[in-house]
């Protein structure tokens, strides 16, 4: 990257456009970041199927899982893409209050979602469906936990780039960082169709 | 993928947004009514699911294979091959086993 940039800098380029270069990269590097993620997870998906039968004479998908929370989980999460996009042009066309509007929208919902996943985790615990029960529910313990896990971390990062807005205001640096938390957030949408499609649908079915 | 490639419109959002929906109502809706067999039912749900992550990168995460920068194209296509084989790989020794022990 370094290499890069001096090269960058080095040739009669305006500073505009070496910044730009510069989000470029990062841009990216997050990307490559979010790739290995993304094989993380195909990995948890893998797991989760090859040991989904394992019940130990334990309950099964059928008697744990609830279409209706699943359903209202992935319409909050497709909710919160769509608020986040609504961020995104607010962003780009210099609308700093409906930017802040749209986040905060996006917060909420982010956080439903995760509300409405530790009650149904915390339900399951304590029906003696815990991750040590059986084989399936660690796996799906892991799998779900840790996209819940990331969705947490997303949350934190809205707040922290809602308060970069507020007292920076956008500007480039900021303006970069929020587009990277979108490439996060939308991601994090992307895995959940995987969830639901993999481990509830075919659960209860 | 850049913020200055994207455009300042709603648009793709909105069209994104009412795709997934669809593609998200459809499938919920065959498992909760028990219409078709069971085998029927997960092979939709699959394709689906594969439609729906296709939407979002389209029409949520921009990826576009004209305008997308290369590099970014080439991380997802590897990203890609590198999941078919680990999982598929997985997925196959593993099953494959379990039918040989299983009888």
């Amino acid at each position: 990257m370094t290499d890069i940039a001096a090269g960058a800098s080095a040739l009669p380029s305006s500073g505009a456009e070496v910044e730009i270069d510069v989000y470029e990269e990062k841009a990216l590097g997050f990307w490559i970041y979010l790739m290995s993620d993304a094989i993380i997870f195909a990995l948890l998906f893998a797991t989760y199927v090859v040991v989904s039968k394992n019940f130990a004479g334990g309950p099964n998908g059928q008697t744990l899982f609830d279409l209706v929370r699943t359903f209202g989980e992935t319409m909050l999460l497709l909710f919160s893409s769509i608020t986040f996009g609504f961020a995104s042009v607010a962003i780009r066309l210099g609308k700093q209050e409906t930017a802040l509007a749209w986040l905060a929208v996006t917060f909420v919902l982010g956080a439903a979602f995760l509300g409405l996943e530790i009650s149904e985790f915390t339900g399951m615990i304590a029906q003696d469906a815990g991750p040590q029960r059986s084989g399936f529910l660690s796996a799906f313990f892991t799998l779900v936990g840790t996209h819940g896990l990331h969705v947490t971390m997303g949350l934190i990062w809205i707040v922290i780039l809602a308060l970069q807005v507020l007292v920076k205001g956008l500007t480039p640096p900021v303006v970069s960082r929020l587009f990277r938390l979108g490439l996060f957030w939308h991601f994090l949408d992307i895995v959940w169709i995987g969830i639901f499609s993999i481990v509830y649908l075919p659960g209860v079915l | 993928m850049l913020p200055s490639d994207q455009s300042e419109s709603l648009r793709p959002y909105v069209i994104g947004f009412v795709l997934a929906l669809v593609l998200t109502a459809i499938p919920f809706a065959l498992v909760a009514m028990h219409i078709l067999p069971i085998f029927a039912t997960l092979v939709i749900i699959a394709i689906l699911a594969l439609i729906q992550v296709a939407v979002h990168l389209r029409y949520f995460l921009h990826i576009d294979l004209e305008e997308t920068p290369q590099e970014n194209l080439i991380a997802l296509a590897f990203a890609a091959l590198l999941i078919f084989i680990m999982v598929g790989g997985s997925l196959w020794i593993m099953l494959d086993l379990n039918a040989r022990m299983a009888s």
